[in-house]
Parts: C-alpha cells; structure tokens; sequence
C-alpha cells in the first residue's frame, strides 16, 4: 500500500524504496541529503513507524503500508504548524522532518520532540522553529 | 558514487530452511537484514558483493524471550524492538543503552542486533554488551546448529568464525547477576560513531568490555583479574591503559581514546 | 511500473514528480488553500504566510533533482586524486559508445570559471592544483552504465604546499592603518598578545550542489538554459556566457528551490553550471548534474581556516591603546572569492572596538587543497573569533570584568571604526551586551559558576565542569567600500490586476527573500501581501539584483523594490491596478542602487565608509563539560540581536536561530579533517553537525534601532549570527578553566587545553 493505495511495481528488488518513489512513482517529495542514514531527509513510515528510505531495498516493503509526505495531502495539522511557526525554511529537510514528526504522536513533550527528531538533520531552523511548530500543531 | 544494482541479485527464501538451503546450494551469497550498514556501503559505491540473501521477512528470526532459562534474542530484532523489549529491559539493561543510542528512530527501526554482530566493526554499539555480558552466537546452517561464545566470535578487523554456508540467527545471554554499565562517547549526542564505547557488569568476577579500541571489540581480562584480585582503582586504569591498542583515525586519536576508557573504567568502578 | 491510473489521479492532486516535469514552471505563489489569508494590509513587521510555505510543506515545491527533461543525460565528473602535479595521460577503460565525454579541449570559450581572477580552470588541462578537481566529464541516459564506467587517469606528481604561512602564493593583501600604533603601545600599561586559529567549515546545506543544462531546441549554437541550486545566477550567467563565447541574450539562467546555501551555492554554481552546459553543448541534449554528498564534501568550497595574531596595548583600566592585528587565511587552490573573504575578514577584526591606534594586516595565500570560498560570515567569524578570545583574556590579565572591558571599548553612535568610518546613531554594542547581560544574569551567574570551581568545591568530581563566558561582535550589512556602487543592483516591480510582480535576481534559499521582499512593497503600495507575487530568479526576465549575499537582500535589494515601489504608488495615484492598466496599459518599474549621500570609500588605502550600516550582537553560552570525556554540552544559549527593524520577526529569528546552531556546530564539533590534500571525513557520518540534541534552547531578542537608508528601518541579518557563537563557547571554557585558542573545540582539543592549563 503506497499512501493509501494499492500500488503494483515491477522493479528490481534491490532498488532504494527512495529511487521507486522518486523515479517510478513520479513522488518526488522524499529527498535523498546524504545516502548513509545520518540526515533523515528521505524519511517515510513503513507499516507506520519511520526508516530512511535510501537505506530499503524495494522488496523490504512488499506487502506493507507506505506513507510518504504526499500520502498526508496537506491536511496534516503538522504541515500547517510548520508554516505559520517558521518549521520550515529551505524546505530540504521539511517532508522528512515532517514524516518523523508524524511518528512522534499527538501532544509529545519537548524531549520526546528531540528524541524522535534526533536522526533529521536541519541546516536552516537550529531547529527551534520546529520544535515550535510540532508542539503547536494542532 | 552509489553502486549499480543492474548486476546484483537478491535472493527471497521464504523460510529459514529455504534461506538455508539458498547458501548451501547456491553460495556464496551475503545476508542482508536492516541494510543500515550494507546500503551504506552500496550508495558509497564500495560494495562489492553481487549476490544477496534477503534475510528481512523471516519472521522467524525475530522475537525476542526466554529459553530454557537463557534470554534468547533473534538476530532479526531491531533496535527498536530491543528497547521495547520488557525481558530485555529486566533482564540486560546495558543493552537497551546501547540501542537507544544506535542513529536516529530510523536506523533503530531497521538496524538488527544480527546485522550489527556479523558487520564486525570495532565500533559495533552492541557488542562491547554482548562481550560483557558473554553472549553466545547461534549459527545455523542446513547442517545444523552450533553455538559459539561471542568472546570467540571474532578473529580479526571485521574477521569472524561465521563459514559462508552460516548465518547468524539467535544471541543467548545467561541470566546477569551484578550491577550493568552501559558508556557510548561519540562527541555528538545524536547518531554519533563511537570513539570509545564501554560495557560492564559489576560482579565477581567484574566484566568489562571495550569498542573502537582496538581492532575488534575486547574482553579487559587483565583488567578484571586485577579488579578480581583487589587491585586499586589507579592500578587498575593503568592496566586497563596498556591493554588497550587504540589508534589515530579521522574521528579521534589514540591518546583520547586511552584516556576516556580509563576515566569510564572509574565511572564503572564507582557506580558512577 | 506504477499502475497509470495511479500516475493519472496524482497528477489531478498537483502531486507530479519528475515524470511529467517535463517543463520548469515559473515560480507561482501559494493560493493558500489551506490557509486562511492574512487580510490585514500592513505587512511589515507582521509574521506572514512564507511565500512558499505551502508547496514546502507537502513536498511537492520541486528542487532540482525532482525534475527530469525529455531525452535527459545524466553526468559525472572525473576528478584529480593528487593535490598537485601534472596530467600525463587518460584512459577510458570502458565501451565509449552511447557516453558524451568531455574534456578541456571542448570548451568553446576560455576555460575559466569566470569570478574574480579567472585563475581556475573549468577542466584542467594539465596542471592539477588539488585533490578532487575536475578534468574529465562522462553523460549518459543511464545512470547505472554511468556509474560503472572507469577511466585512469595518470600523473606526475609535484610537491604539495598545504602550509598556508609559508606559502609563497598570495592571493591578496590588505592593510588598515589607523593612527600610530608605535605611540599607541608606548601609551599601553600592558602588551598582550595572542594567536588563534580556526578550522575549516562545510556549509552542509542539505540539498547538494545540482543543476541542469539544456540546449536551445533549435540547436545548442542558438543558445543554452541552465537550472539549478543557486545563490547568484547572475555569476552563473557571466560564467558561462566566458565558458561558451556566447553573447547575453544565448544564455539564460533560471534558480531552482534551492535548499540551502550559507555561501556554499555563492560561486560553486558556476562551475557546476558550466559543466552541465558543456555537456549538453557537445551532446545537443538536456544533461543533469546532480552531486551526492561525499563529492559534494570533497570538492565544493569551505570557510578559510585562519590564523590571528594579535598585540594589544591596554590600560590598567582596561582602555585599548593599540591593536596589531595579522590575519592569514588558506585559499586553497584557486583564487575564487578569497581577496574579498579577506576583506570582510580584515575590516571585523578589531571587533565592535574603539581604538586610536590601529595596524592590520590580512593576507590570504595558495595551498594545494580544495578552494575555499564564500560561507555564511565571510571572514568575519574568523577574526571575531580571535578578537573576542583575546579580549576575555586581557580582562584575564587586568583582573576585570569580561563585561567591564567591553563597556569601556565598545564603539558608540560618533566614534569610528579602523577605517575611520565615523558611526551612526543606530550603533548598538552597548545596547546589545547591557541587554544581555541583564537577561542571563550574567555577572550573578559567572560569580556562582566560579565558586563551583575553586579546588576541593566537589571533591568526587562528580558534577559537570560548567562555565559562562560571552561575545560582542559585529556585522557590516552589505557590501564592502565601493562595492554596492559598482555592482549598480537593479530591481523591478510589474504592475499586475492584483497587485504587483517583483522581478529581482535575489533568491530565496530558505532565508524568505521572497516572503520579505513582497512585504516591503505591499507595505509601500497599501495593497495585501497576498497581491503581491514573486517572479522566478530568471535571468531571461529579472534585472540584474546582485547576489544573494553579504546580509544584503533586505537592506540594500529591498530598499530599490521600496523605491520602486514608491514611484508605482505615486502612478498609481487614486487608481486601482486594473484601472491603471485598462487606461494605461503595462506598468514595469525599474530602480537602480542609490548609495547614501554621506558614503565615501577610498579602496586604495582602505579609509572610509566600510559597509553602509552594522548589525550588533550579544551572544552569552553556559556549557557543561563531562571531566571524564571532555565533551561539551551548551545548556544555555542567549543571543541579542539588533538588526534595525526586521520586517518579518519569525524569518529574522530563524536566521538567529538557525546562524547561531551553525556557529555552535563551528566551535565545537565541525571538523574537515584534511590528509594528504583530501577531506578524510567527507560523510555525514563523520564530519558531524549539530542534531537536534546536539542544539540548546535559544532565548533570542532582538532589539529594533531602525536604519534611515533600509526599508522601513532595517538591516542586514543573515550572518551576524554565526559570528558570536565560537568565541563565546571558548570565552565559557575559559571560565571553566580550559585554555583553547583554536577551534573546533573537540573533547581531543579540550582534554588538551585541560593539562596545559593546569600545567602553567
């Protein structure tokens, strides 16, 4: 399942779950910041948990629930928190950071924030900003 | 540069004898679980292996619990897994340390304990656990089982007693009695590679284990004896200082390193 | 392959991705669907909507590598594994059919990366000055087949100079003369001297270096379009109108969502761009050239490391009588923007101090590394680092105050500065300290800190090792002397049915050039910010703005768009836009930089008016350091900013937020680690930025004194905050009893300034 939908892909097995989407998928909203796991930008949930996408091989997520920053539509309160509150400002890091948010879960205290947010990096905010939006995300 | 994948070949057993079988007849063939440190080296472009063994979807392998009387963990468990793990936390603490300070929620939703043990880096989070804890390896083969004390399990830098017709699929760790001491120094809070990682249960006699000081992680023998035999501190950390055989790379340097374990040596020592 | 019909309902949602990006679209403003409208007509000083938040937020706003051409080549370079020598001989051991190679000899123009000293060559021909530079260039549709072709390349290798102080390759000096520093020493009742040293530093935007270059349709020889991540894509279309012998109008220069630059997408764009356009020259195709993030380390530009001497004289009461200040910085291999880093260096190197008697001297010289260049400060972190270190320690040795010495020194509305720039009434370094200082408690604090640190205060050594320390700094807004005058900067304002269209060639990298710029001229017209869109950074359509650099985008870009603004209103008059354009048809105003009467600059000895305004700060640091590991923890990070009046409070703080994270990461944990010529640790693995729990809380003021010649008041903010954050951290090591004078401040560094400290 890829956003919600039922997806079917014939592509190598061993091909970066981050390459399908972006090359066959035409999702081009997960980014690629390092391919070592360390930025966190090609972050998505697998069966709801968040991985760093240029680190799964496609066949690891044959028969499992796959949301990316498109699959939340831009009705998510966090991506509405992450414009009025300055979460996001290049904009590089945002889907990734904004998929890890959704993992943290509803309400979270500011050490949970930093805790799940440990493995997204940002150039940009010092990541006040989001912190800021992620609390006030409504 | 990342590698091309045009010419590699993974393949999907659909069972733990299936995969088996796979090595056995079709070899060699190198496992991959979490590929949090294969992928790594597939994106750089420095992995050289063209045939692979998908070893994710065996279940199998997975859980995490008691066997006769030994905590047994399936080399699938993830990092995630091992923190949620209630035997783990009761039972090895130290271990729960370690993974929550193994990169972000990402690569502890993807990282396996298994993966981490066969990847054999020197700066392996887990495994100075495993060494203080004196874990066993259970390696399967379609020939059978055999079970290797971890402290037994490396040979070399990144050498290992694992034949190619293996794989690695439980670590048992009898019960621990005595105080357990978990320190990862990396510099950054976050997702860091250590440059000194220390384990430790305050028993008798004590066990400590070290990462990143040597060419593989290592038991401290001299320096338990001498804690053992009712040395001081300072006789002990100076020990401790000559067994060790750190060096200088790009994330640190030899004298740091020396000198961190000693200090952590104290912090374990104190119940600090 | 994904099912079509899939393809076919995400297209309707406006999610398309590469596949079917088969044209760049301009840049078009958010409609706010999920937002209510800010429908209140002052705009400054307000927290409007990012102008392109929206599209960030759900992923769909497309950076470069999101976008793909029909017939696209893909393209890798082939770079130098020596730091210096010679090239004999190249081969291709792979099957070349299919692959567009390129090397020098395909250049159609002249094979420089047009700058400042037109000294680097796009490709070497034959001499290689450091490791990773660029010789051969490879395309091809697959990426894969790509990858896996091998050429060997062989050299003779020369000896590398990698000492910058013995270097006998200068790039550029400089020298500022004040009064008489002789007399100014003989006035002194103490000489101190010091030497500080800093490293280099990776500007670690997280969207690597990336363009695309496509030919004309008719044929490459009618012209060429370059898309990319970038700051300045007027460099670009200089650069490569030089590459190629083509005229203005064949090159056409388009900036793409660019994420992040911090100076590292100031000039490297115009090699990457000229690269991809020597591709698609020869192959008559769209050609994308996209670094990952170990080529993007290895080969793109870094901040100089510096080295700085200073002697001081000063008097029993803590008056600076004399300031000797010499500054070296590493060049790396070419010139690229080193004469001006210097520059900007040399004139922050007295810090925000009066002093009568003033002697610098800056020089910048060649070392066989990688090029060095434009990163976010521009040489002022360097020297500021050194002035505010020394500073604390002349307090040290007088046994004053850290706050005590700055107060005394501190330049005010009416002294001047080592250039003899007599300052306006909007100088704040009093302002900026007394704030901070007030708000930490810092007196209070460093007095309760330094009875934790008498001998035998914790016998077990079981509580952290804390220190407090602070730095005042400052931040010329804008660019150095002459520099505004003769870049002559224009700006244009469209009239539109809704309200306006800016056209600049400024972008937006993150910062909110587009967001700010639009609220500075719907505040001007009287018209909502939502009329008011922004054009792409296109060189085929927007005027010539300058780059976006040196803290000017607001002060000086957004002053012309306020002017132009200004004039549009007046025409306007009593009419609505539509009215106007029914009655008079299409409306487009143009202004160029007008520079302050008052300014005078004298670029051949130095004196004058530096930079049109300052920016001033206060940064305060309370840090924990583990006595068994000697890592660093900031606990407590206060900065007080004062910028003029920001026009938009939220993006200003992000700067300070986000510029003092990264001047945190500067002091203690950023570290290029170089070998042999080559960055050893280009991974995000190991040259470690801050995380987020790595980065502590930020209390962040900014104090409003607004500057008559910005828009509505304000002044340059973008790289004041990575100025202050290194010498604080050091000046709170000191106080807790760690000597360093070199960062970054890593645990090896620390533990090492431990024994030395205890030892003297």
């Amino acid at each position: 399942m890829l956003n919600g939908r039922r997806t079917r892909l014939d592509v190598h097995p061993m091909k970066r779950l981050l390459d399908v989407l972006r090359e066959e998928c035409g999702l081009t909203g997960t980014k690629e910041g390092c391919g070592e796991g360390e930025c966190g930008a090609c972050t998505l949930l697998v069966d709801n948990r968040p991985v760093n996408s240029c680190l799964v091989p496609v066949a690891h997520v044959a028969g499992a629930r796959v949301m990316t920053i498109e699959g939340l539509r831009g009705r998510h309160p966090l991506q509405r928190a992450f414009v009025e509150h300055g979460g996001a400002q290049c904009g590089i890091c945002t889907p990734g950071m904004i998929m890890a948010a959704v993992a943290v879960g509803r309400k979270p205290a500011l050490d949970q924030i930093r805790t799940g947010l440990a493995g997204n990096l940002c150039r940009c905010t010092g990541y006040e900003a989001i912190y800021r939006s992620v609390m006030r995300a409504r | 540069m990342i590698g091309s994948i045009a010419n590699r070949t993974l393949l999907q057993p659909k069972s733990l004898a299936d995969a088996l079988k796979m090595l056995r007849d079709e070899g060699p063939l190198t496992p991959l679980a979490g590929c949090t440190d294969l992928y790594v080296a597939l994106n750089f472009g420095t992995l050289k292996d063209v045939r692979f063994l998908n070893l994710w979807g065996l279940e199998r392998l997975r859980p995490i619990g008691i066997r006769a009387g030994m905590l047994a963990i399936g080399a699938l468990a993830t990092y995630t897994d091992l923190i949620r793990s209630p035997v783990v936390r009761k039972r090895l603490p130290m271990l729960v340390a370690a993974a929550r300070e193994v990169g972000g929620v990402q690569i502890q939703n993807r990282g396996t304990i298994g993966g981490n043990v066969v990847n054999a880096s020197p700066a392996g989070d887990t495994l100075p656990v495993l060494a203080a804890a004196d874990a066993v390896v259970v390696l399967q083969s379609a020939g059978g089982v055999r079970r290797i004390p971890f402290n037994a399990f490396y040979t070399g830098y990144r050498q290992t007693v694992r034949r190619s017709d293996e794989i690695v699929v439980a670590l048992e760790i009898a019960p621990i009695r005595g105080r357990q001491y978990f320190r990862k120094v990396g510099t950054r809070a976050a997702q860091a590679i250590s440059k000194v990682v220390m384990a430790g249960v305050a028993g008798t006699p004590p066990r400590i284990a070290l990462g990143s000081v040597a060419p593989t992680v290592i038991r401290a023998a001299q320096t338990e004896a001498a804690i053992a035999g009712g040395a001081s501190l300072e006789a002990a950390q100076r020990i401790l200082a000559d067994e060790l055989s750190p060096i200088d790379d790009m994330r640190s340097t030899a004298e740091y390193r020396r000198r961190v374990a000693v200090n952590l040596l104290a912090q374990f020592v104190l119940g600090r | 392959m994904i099912r079509a019909d899939l393809l076919q309902r995400s297209r309707l949602e406006g999610l398309q991705g590469s596949k079917s990006a088969d044209r760049v679209p301009a840049f078009v403003p958010s409609d706010n669907r999920l937002m209510t409208r800010s429908r209140r007509l002052n705009a400054v000083g307000r927290n409007v909507l990012r102008k392109e938040g929206i599209e960030k937020v759900t992923g769909t706003v497309r950076y470069i590598d999101d976008l793909s051409f029909p017939g696209m080549l893909h393209a890798r370079t082939i770079r130098s594994t020596i730091p210096a020598g010679e090239i004999v001989g190249i081969r291709l051991n792979f099957d070349t059919d299919g692959f567009t190679i390129v090397d020098h000899r395909d250049i159609p123009g002249r094979n420089v990366v047009a700058l400042i000293e037109d000294d680097q060559p796009s490709l070497a021909a034959r001499a290689v000055r450091h490791v990773a530079e660029p010789i051969l260039l490879l395309a091809h549709p697959d990426r894969d087949v790509l990858r896996s072709a091998d050429v060997e390349i062989e050299y003779r290798q020369t000896p590398p100079q990698y000492d910058a102080g013995t270097s006998p390759a200068i790039f550029k000096t400089i020298a500022i003369d004040k009064g008489d520093v002789e007399a100014g020493f003989r006035a002194a009742d103490v000489i101190v001297d010091g030497d500080y040293r800093t490293g280099h530093q990776e500007q670690l935007y997280i969207e690597t270096n990336g363009v695309i270059a496509v030919p004309d349709p008719a044929g490459a020889d009618h012209g060429i379009t370059v898309y990319g991540s970038m700051q300045c894509p007027y460099y670009v279309h200089r650069a490569l109108k030089i590459l190629l012998g083509l005229p203005d109008e064949k090159v056409r220069v388009v900036q793409t969502e660019t994420g992040g630059g911090f100076g590292g997408k100031e000039e490297y764009p115009s090699m990457i761009a000229g690269h991809a356009a020597l591709l698609a020259w020869k192959s008559g195709r769209p050609v994308k050239l996209v670094y990952d993030r170990v080529e993007d380390m290895l080969a793109t530009t870094k901040r100089h490391p510096g080295v700085i001497r200073h002697r001081t004289g000063v008097t029993r009461d803590g008056r600076l009588t004399a300031m000797d200040i010499d500054v070296l910085l590493d060049g790396g291999a070419y010139a690229t923007l080193s004469a001006v880093v210097l520059s900007r260096g040399v004139l922050h190197a007295t810090g925000p101090y009066g002093c009568d008697h003033v002697r610098i001297r800056g020089r910048v010289t060649m070392t066989n590394t990688p090029p060095n260049g434009a990163f976010r400060g521009f040489g002022a972190p360097q020297t500021q680092f050194a002035t505010e270190v020394h500073i604390d320690r002349i307090a040290d040795r007088l046994g004053i105050d850290p706050v005590r010495i700055r107060e005394v020194n501190a330049l005010r509305p009416g002294d001047t500065t080592a250039t003899g720039q007599r300052l306006g009434a909007d100088t704040s370094a009093l302002q900026v300290l007394r704030e901070a200082v007030k708000r930490t408690g810092f007196k209070r604090r460093r007095r309760q800190l330094s009875r934790g640190l008498t001998p035998g205060s914790d016998p077990s050594r079981t509580r952290p090792l804390r220190g407090i320390g602070l730095s005042l700094i400052f931040h010329g807004s804008g660019f150095t002397g002459g520099g505004e005058v003769k870049l002559a900067s224009r700006a244009s304002l469209a009239l539109t049915e809704r309200g306006a269209r800016i056209l600049v060639a400024s972008t937006e990298i993150g910062q909110g050039t587009r967001t700010m710029h639009a609220q500075i001229v719907a505040e001007t017209l009287g018209i909502p910010y939502d009329a008011v869109e922004v054009n792409a950074a296109d060189t085929g359509v927007v005027p010539d703005s300058g780059p976006t650099v040196a803290s000017r985008t607001c002060m000086i870009v957004g002053r012309i768009l306020q002017r132009c603004a200004e004039e549009m209103k007046a025409r306007l008059g009593r009419m609505t836009p539509k009215q106007y354009l029914r009655a008079h048809g299409p409306l487009m105003i143009t202004k160029e930089y007008e520079r302050p009467a008052e300014m005078r600059w004298d670029d051949a000895m130095y004196r004058g008016d530096a930079y049109g305004t300052y920016g001033w700060a206060c940064d305060v640091v309370e840090l924990e350091i583990d006595r068994d590991t000697w890592e660093v923890k900031p606990v407590m990070f206060t900065s007080v900013h004062e910028i003029g009046r920001p026009i938009h409070p939220l993006l200003a703080r992000g700067q300070i937020e986000g510029g003092s994270a990264q001047g945190l990461g500067y002091a203690l944990l950023e570290e290029v680690v170089m070998r042999d010529g080559r960055m050893a640790n280009a991974q995000l693995t190991n040259y470690i930025i801050p995380t987020t729990l790595d980065t502590p809380p930020m209390d962040i003021v900014m104090l409003g004194i607004p500057y008559p010649h910005g828009p509505f008041g304000a002044k340059g903010v973008g790289e004041m905050p990575i100025d202050g954050p290194a010498p604080a951290v050091v000046n709170a090591l000191r106080h807790a009893g760690i000597d360093l004078r070199e960062i970054p401040a890593t645990p090896e560094r620390v533990m090492r300034g431990e024994v030395s400290s205890f030892e003297s």
